[in-house]
């Protein structure tokens, strides 16, 4: 089977500073695929080249068997890879309904009742939100909106950066808990994180990254037992 | 006290035209971060393209009803020629310099706001020209103060338009897109929302509200020229700021209340300042309220 997203020896540099010197690595469908590493290391670089936000110098990016490299960000949305930003991108000034809305701008049709109730299901507390502006919920709350938003598009594969960052314990067992809902419902997921040890529970398979290099990948079992995951990243 | 009446629905219709004019610089500053200075001169332009059309239809229709039917169209038509113009300086003058330095496409602003006015002295000459009487005018008294139904169809056309700009911006997809992009660019296009057609989508928008302006701006004061869109221009800038650059219902707000300053002051025995109020009003907000009247403070990101 050939996987639904490849990356083929991707260089990306911002000006004449090399961020990624030719990674390569694959996400098959179905799967949750971490990409762990320290501060630096190159892993949003490596999503936001994926997106469409950063164009790479050298190397190769397919999606589903065609290459989406130089694509627009609203393309490569279009063709069903959705993006959760650092930092969760959450439109401040705009109620959670209009967030979720936007989530669903390329649909034809409109996001149904039903749709809505998966939402809410997911995380109750955003049915309470609904005509809040999003600027007023808490990080948690962001965090549950702009992964409920990146769903609306019905994406094939979710693009997740650091989906925990800056959060309290109780709300990353909720995000990941969520995370683990979706997958099992058939979508694929490409998971950056700096808490290590939740991602390496969480995903099938993890890549390790170091300066800009990939430097360890194996099924996440085996990561987590390995001694070099363990030192650097779990606290030994 | 009739005077003070009689200023101030003076103030009010000359205040609306500078409210839509602008619009137009707040929302393409909402989007791009961009003060285009050609605005005023796109202004001008929809005044020229009205002055042609209305001569035209002077010539060809008769009767009152034709007169208002004929209005109606030479606005259209002003309005669609401005949205070209709009839409081709972003396409052309802007768009390829999106990732340079913000600077940069200021004074390709200036530059091409420079163009509009000497290309527009070459193509329609320098002149003064009067604007052809589109709607019979009629002075109407109301009580002690005196009026003309000009001021009631400025203020009654400009209220329209931007009724119709808020439903465009709070109840459609593509407002909503609107609202996106001019908070966060790049997650916009994350959502998918083609940013760059937005934008152009934007520019066409104000170039129409300016066109709108440069009409009930001819109706208003009949006397129009290629250089005429610079003060206006200048003055809806400063009740851009006034309101709170960026925000759309500041720039009515700011540009209603430059036109009664202007007013009450030229009504007074300061009246040769009549001019240079809105730039006492543009040092005193920078000086004291930099982002405006309901704009948000939001310190430059470095």
């Amino acid at each position: 089977m050939s996987p639904v997203l490849a990356i083929h020896d991707l260089e990306v540099a911002y000006g004449t500073i090399a961020a990624l010197h030719g990674i390569s690595l694959e996400v098959e469908k179905g799967e949750i695929v971490t990409l762990i590493g320290a501060n630096g290391a190159g892993k949003t670089t490596t999503l936001r080249t994926i997106s469409g936000l950063l164009k790479p110098r050298k190397g190769d990016i397919t999606f589903d068997g065609r290459s989406i490299v130089g694509s627009k960000p609203h393309i490569v949305t279009k063709m069903g890879v959705s993006h959760v930003p650092e930092g969760r991108g959450i439109f401040a000034n705009l109620t959670v309904r209009d967030n979720l809305e936007l989530g669903g701008y390329l649909r034809k049709d409109k996001i149904t009742a039903q749709e809505y109730e998966r939402v809410f299901t997911l995380f109750p507390v955003l049915k309470e939100r609904i005509r809040q502006s999003a600027g007023t919920l808490s990080g948690g709350e962001q965090q549950m909106l702009a992964i409920s938003r990146a769903l609306m598009s019905r994406p094939t594969v979710l693009l997740l950066d650091e989906p925990s960052l800056g959060l309290a314990p109780q709300m990353v067992q909720t995000i990941f808990r969520v995370i683990r809902e979706i997958n099992a419902e058939g979508t694929t997921i490409l998971l950056v994180e700096q808490n290590a040890h939740m991602a390496l529970v969480t995903a099938h398979r993890g890549y390790v990254m170091e300066t800009g290099r990939i430097v360890l990948t194996d099924n996440t079992k085996a990561l987590l037992a390995s001694d070099r995951v363990r030192k650097a990243y779990l606290g030994g | 006290m009739e005077d003070f009446l009689q200023n101030l629905l003076n103030g009010i219709a000359a205040g609306s035209i500078y409210a839509l004019i602008a619009l137009g610089y707040t929302m393409v500053y909402g989007v791009l971060k961009l003060i285009n200075f050609a605005h005023g001169d796109i202004f001008m332009i929809g005044s020229f393209v009205g002055f042609y059309a209305g001569r035209y239809m002077a010539r060809h229709a008769t009767g009152e009803a034709a007169s208002l039917g004929s209005a109606a169209l030479v606005l259209l038509l002003a309005m669609l020629v401005c949205g070209i113009v709009g839409y081709l300086n972003e396409r052309i003058a802007y768009r390829p310099l999106r990732n340079a330095p913000r600077i940069a496409s200021l004074i390709t602003a200036i530059g091409v706001s420079f163009l509009l006015e000497y290309g527009g002295q070459m193509v329609f000459g320098p002149d003064p020209k009067f604007f052809p009487t589109l709607v019979e005018k009629k002075i109407i008294h109301l009580g002690t103060i005196t009026t003309t139904n000009y001021q009631f169809i400025v203020l009654a056309v400009a209220i329209v338009f931007m009724g119709l700009l808020q439903y465009i911006i709070y109840g459609t997809k593509f407002g909503r897109a609107l609202r996106a992009v001019s908070f966060n660019f790049e997650t916009a296009s994350l959502m998918g929302i083609p940013t760059d057609r937005i934008i152009s989508m934007t520019f066409v928008l104000g170039s129409m509200l300016a066109a709108v302006a440069g009409i009930l701006y001819g109706l208003s004061y009949p006397k129009i020229d290629p250089l005429m869109g610079i003060m206006p221009g200048l003055k809806a800038f400063v009740a851009a700021v006034l309101g709170g650059i960026g925000n759309v219902p500041g720039a009515v707000v700011g540009g209603l209340l430059i036109g009664i300053i202007e007013s009450f002051v030229g009504g007074s025995q300061f009246s040769s300042y009549r001019d240079g109020i809105a730039f006492v009003i543009l040092i005193v907000i920078l000086l004291f309220r930099p982002s405006g009247l309901f704009g948000r403070y939001e310190p430059e990101k470095v």
